[in-house]
């Protein structure tokens, strides 16, 4: 598959994403913000990192790259996207995904291993996983609580939009506990943890490499 | 040509002079390398810089000549932004620790972020891309406002900064002593990964070249800040929060990749920071290494505000700025890298061959200085030194009549001692996992960082046992080397070399310069007989305040090698039945304990003897069986001793581990508290299976090493005894003894960290 990693000024997530994907055996490379092509790709990863060192608010900027206009229509055109961190935060911007992610409840930036729980599998990310299976995996944020109307997290729930759950401990206050959500059709998916930085036996997890296995995912939409 | 003044500069008048950190000896040093005439303004601005102890170490270089800088590893030792050694497979590491005490004194946030801002440009300047950074902090006391306001403040500046750029903050160490209180130290460590044969270093060359600078715009922030470095901290330095710079991470990730795309695309044959002294030092010492002149128009440095003045642009300290040498011809391919990564640039000089330092104004000669004499011309000193009766009363003073303390209670209240406590309220507000390859991140005794691509790991580590540097200077140099390589070996790598980052008072007093040349005797000592030299560092005196001088705290930042990653030691028992043994001997010194000032209040006694041929086999021991597979765990001994090193293992796992030891076999006759809290050097605690005890044992007798297997690891979540003769700690839950060393920080943190910002 071909994966493309948008790099914003600021990103720094890029490299990780990258090289998890390419680990997966997939054809991934970076795209610059500026750029509206993202070269076919089956796939786009919205990586971590401080886009625009996060001024005004984190991914409120990120969200006007001329890249976000072919991002939105690979999305809308069902292709596979992921956000993970700040990039979960620049689809929140951008309205790829509902509500917010806002300063952690404690107020400072907190980097802990978590545990979380896959709540959806029929995302093109987490179809690897069966409900119910738990993963253990970094969180690196300041920003990182889930915030939502009553309405849309009820609505996220009925419709089985939230992803993972945070289990044995929420890091950052986020509602309802939650760490990642999908879109309607399910293409789109953000998390605010990294699957990215656990791939390798040497790094103390492969929790997160199947995220990364993109199995069955429409080809070429963009 | 020859330096004029220009209408509006003041006239130069001793106080001036003296206004500007210069004595007598040094004004007339300075007139001489002008052929006898008076400074410009601007001139002497740029000698203030560059004379500053900071920038020229005028007392302190003398010494650092006494200290081992070379060996088979070293690629490159001191004199560069950083030292670099090779790894294998092609790869070297650039490393470098370098303080920011006096501005994260006065303003802790950005003081320590541009700290980490600093130190990062010195690594990625030499072609290395930043892996991993570490900080080693020292602050008074948390029972004082002001200490909790300084302490939160450093901690998220670096977390922010640091965090931003996208390199983990992986190890270090914090401590807090009553002798910090009027001035913190804030010493942050980098380290970079590079080809060997992709090193570049900042030695300008090739008259005609032109000089180009990239980043940041310039502003008013920071101007002298080398000077301000360099004299004591006062009532009146809340007054110089201007001299602070302030960081911006995200131009600096940026500048890291821009640097990087420039090394590699062959346009540019030298690359600096603009540090400490900024556009001054950066040029003049540029040139000076490679025996050139170089000419620069201040006027073409793009500029943040209207109307700076010449000395202004000199000697700005903004952030986030890096001088480049181009080819010449290529400027324009040299400009455009910069603008991709949407930086500010633009040619500002170039190099010449006339050996001058030249800055111009326009049309206006502003100064015009003999560069080499510019950089080296400075006199230098020789202060005395002396031992002071204090000193000597202190190191002296018999440590035999303790005031008797329940040993379960003594346990208690050194878990939560913030020095021995968890240091998890601070790690977690670093990202300790960005870049993907920390294979250890923090809470062991080094940090251990994946070679994507090889099988290489690098492990890594800075810290101080300061109170021992105090109580003995010499002893104390010797036990901050010996340590770092402990905490390097029990991870199973080999330790490879040092920088260091030396904190002292004010050279002039004889006692502090005593305190110096002897930690740095017995520094040098222990880099010799570990084989581990040192490669480059900073220096930073005049740690002082009303409240008195720092304890004296040489920083050593150590890296380590291990060849096969896979086989890296952690410092937590996994297994319940794993034996649990010790390796060196023990004596029960407790001359500087964290025990004896627990019982008495006070620090002081003669510390732990170092045996550096004990330390040297006691590593090669820990490297050989680390790499033969059979370490469960390895753990050094240090603060708090055996008890506190035994509890830490049992810890520091997923899940924790109760375990059952008898020390008295292993040293008959010492008083118990002895045993458990004395802190003698040289020893570790080690974890291995039952299976591995003939083979553990063998690699230790091979090296000479005494290793003596004192108990079990017990069951998850289980209990700890830990006895000693009669006496014992019995059936204590691992898990409540970890509950008071996860709270002792936060605990005290929990009040408003901000509300004191004003005092």
């Amino acid at each position: 598959m071909k994966v493309a990693v948008v790099r914003f000024p600021g990103s720094n997530c890029d490299a990780d994403a990258l090289n998890a994907a390419q680990l997966a055996g997939h054809d991934a490379y970076f795209v610059w913000h500026r750029s509206a092509d993202l070269g076919g790709a089956d796939a786009v990863i919205l990586p971590g990192g401080f886009s625009y060192g996060d001024h005004l608010r984190c991914g409120a900027i990120a969200r006007f790259s001329p890249v976000m206009k072919s991002v939105a229509a690979h999305a809308k055109a069902g292709g596979s996207l992921i956000g993970i961190c700040n990039g979960f935060q620049i689809l929140c911007e951008a309205h790829l995904l509902p509500g917010q992610l806002v300063r952690n409840e404690k107020l400072s930036f907190v980097c802990k291993l978590v545990t979380l729980r896959v709540e959806n599998d029929q995302t093109p990310f987490t179809n690897r996983y069966s409900v119910g299976k738990e993963l253990r995996m970094p969180v690196a944020h300041g920003d990182g609580r889930y915030v939502a109307d009553e309405a849309t997290l009820d609505m996220l729930e009925r419709d089985g939009r939230v992803v993972f759950r945070y289990v044995g401990g929420n890091p950052n206050g986020a509602m309802r506990d939650i760490a990642g959500i999908r879109n309607a059709e399910g293409n789109v998916v953000g998390m605010m943890p990294h699957p990215e930085r656990v791939v390798e036996p040497i790094l103390g997890s492969t929790d997160g490499l199947a995220m990364f296995a993109l199995a069955g995912i429409p080809a070429g939409v963009s | 040509m020859s330096a004029r003044a220009q209408p509006g500069d003041p006239a130069i008048t001793g106080d001036l002079v003296r206004a500007h950190g210069l004595n007598e000896r040094e004004y007339q040093a300075l007139q001489e390398v002008l052929g006898g005439r008076e400074p410009t303004f601007c001139e002497l601005g740029i000698f203030s810089a560059l004379w500053s102890e900071h920038c020229s170490y005028k007392h302190s270089k003398p010494i650092l000549k006494t200290l081992p800088t070379t060996g088979p590893q070293v690629v490159q030792g001191p004199g560069e932004n950083a030292g670099v050694v090779r790894i294998g497979d092609g790869w070297a590491i650039c490393f470098k620790m370098e303080s920011h005490n006096h501005p994260s004194a006065v303003e802790p946030y950005q003081g320590a972020a541009t700290g980490v801002g600093g130190i990062l440009r010195d690594i990625f300047t030499m072609g290395a891309r930043p892996i991993a950074l570490l900080d080693s902090l020292r602050f008074g006391p948390l029972d004082s406002p002001r200490q909790r306001y300084l302490f939160g403040g450093v901690v998220k500046g670096i977390g922010d900064y640091g965090n931003c750029v996208g390199v983990p903050t992986v190890a270090g160490d914090v401590a807090f002593e009553p002798e910090y209180e009027g001035n913190c130290l804030v010493n942050a460590m980098c380290v970079g990964l590079l080809r060997e044969a992709d090193l570049m270093l900042a030695v300008a060359a090739g008259p005609g070249n032109p000089i180009i600078c990239v980043g940041s715009r310039t502003g008013r922030d920071g101007i002298h800040g080398a000077a301000f470095a360099s004299e004591e901290l006062s009532a009146k330095s809340q007054a110089k929060r201007p001299q602070v710079q302030i960081g911006d991470p995200f131009t600096e990730k940026l500048l890291v990749e821009a640097s990087l795309e420039l090394i590699a695309s062959g346009h540019i044959v030298a690359l600096q920071d603009m540090g400490a002294a900024g556009l001054t030092s950066s040029s003049a010492e540029m040139a000076a290494r490679g025996g050139v002149g170089v000419e620069i128009d201040a006027q073409k440095v793009p500029m943040r505000e209207a109307g700076m003045t010449p000395y202004e642009v000199l000697l700005s300290e903004s952030q986030e700025r890096m001088l480049v040498v181009a080819i010449r011809g290529r400027e324009q391919q040299v400009l455009d890298i910069a603008r991709k990564w949407e930086l500010e640039t633009a040619v500002i000089g170039h190099v010449t061959d006339d050996g001058l330092y030249r800055v111009m104004w326009g049309k206006e000669c502003v100064a015009e200085i003999p560069g080499q004499q510019l950089v080296e011309g400075v006199p230098m000193y020789a202060p005395e030194a002396r031992e002071s009766e204090e000193a000597k009363a202190r190191r002296t003073r018999p440590t035999s009549l303790l005031p008797k303390r329940d040993l379960d209670d003594a346990l208690d209240e050194l878990l939560d001692r913030p020095v021995i406590a968890s240091k998890r309220w601070v790690t977690e507000q670093y990202d300790q996992s960005v870049q993907a390859s920390t294979v250890q991140g923090p809470g062991g005794d080094a940090a251990v960082i994946r070679i994507r691509g090889t099988s290489l790991g690098v492990a890594v580590t800075a810290g101080c046992p300061a109170r021992y540097v105090w109580l003995d200077p010499y002893e104390g140099g010797k036990a901050a080397v010996a340590e770092a390589a402990r905490n390097i070996a029990v991870t199973g790598a080999k330790p490879l070399a040092v920088t260091n980052c030396l904190n002292f008072g004010n050279p002039d007093k004889p006692e502090i310069f005593y305190q110096f040349r002897e930690a740095c005797r017995g520094m040098a000592e222990a880099c010799r007989a570990l084989g581990t030299p040192i490669t480059g560092g900073n220096v930073s005196l005049y740690n002082e305040s009303p409240s008195g001088p720092v304890m004296p705290t040489p920083m050593i930042g150590m890296v380590g090698l291990l060849s096969d990653v896979s086989r890296h030691v952690t410092i937590a028992f996994k297994q319940a039945g794993d034996c649990i043994a010790i390796l060196g001997d023990t004596r029960g010194v407790l001359g500087g304990s964290q025990y004896l000032t627990l019982v008495t209040g006070e620090t002081f006694g003669a510390p732990p003897h170092v045996d550096l041929a004990a330390e040297h086999a006691l590593c090669e021991a820990l490297v050989d069986a680390a790499a033969e597979g059979v370490l469960v765990s390895a753990h050094d001994v240090s603060d708090g001793g055996l008890a506190i090193a035994l509890i830490e293992s049992g810890m520091a796992g997923e899940p924790m581990h109760g375990f059952d030891v008898d020390l008295a076999p292993y040293a008959p006759g010492l008083r118990p508290a002895a045993l458990l809290f004395g802190e003698d050097q040289g020893r570790a605690v080690i974890s291995f299976s039952p299976s591995n005890q003939a083979t553990v044992e063998a690699v230790a007798r091979r090296h000479g090493v005494p290793c003596h297997v004192v108990g079990k690891v017990g069951h998850p979540n289980g209990t700890v005894r830990i006895a000693a003769g009669e006496r014992a700690i019995e059936r204590r839950l691992i898990g409540t003894l970890a509950q008071i060393a996860e709270d002792a920080i936060p605990r005290r943190m929990g009040v408003t960290t901000i509300a004191a910002a004003g005092d």
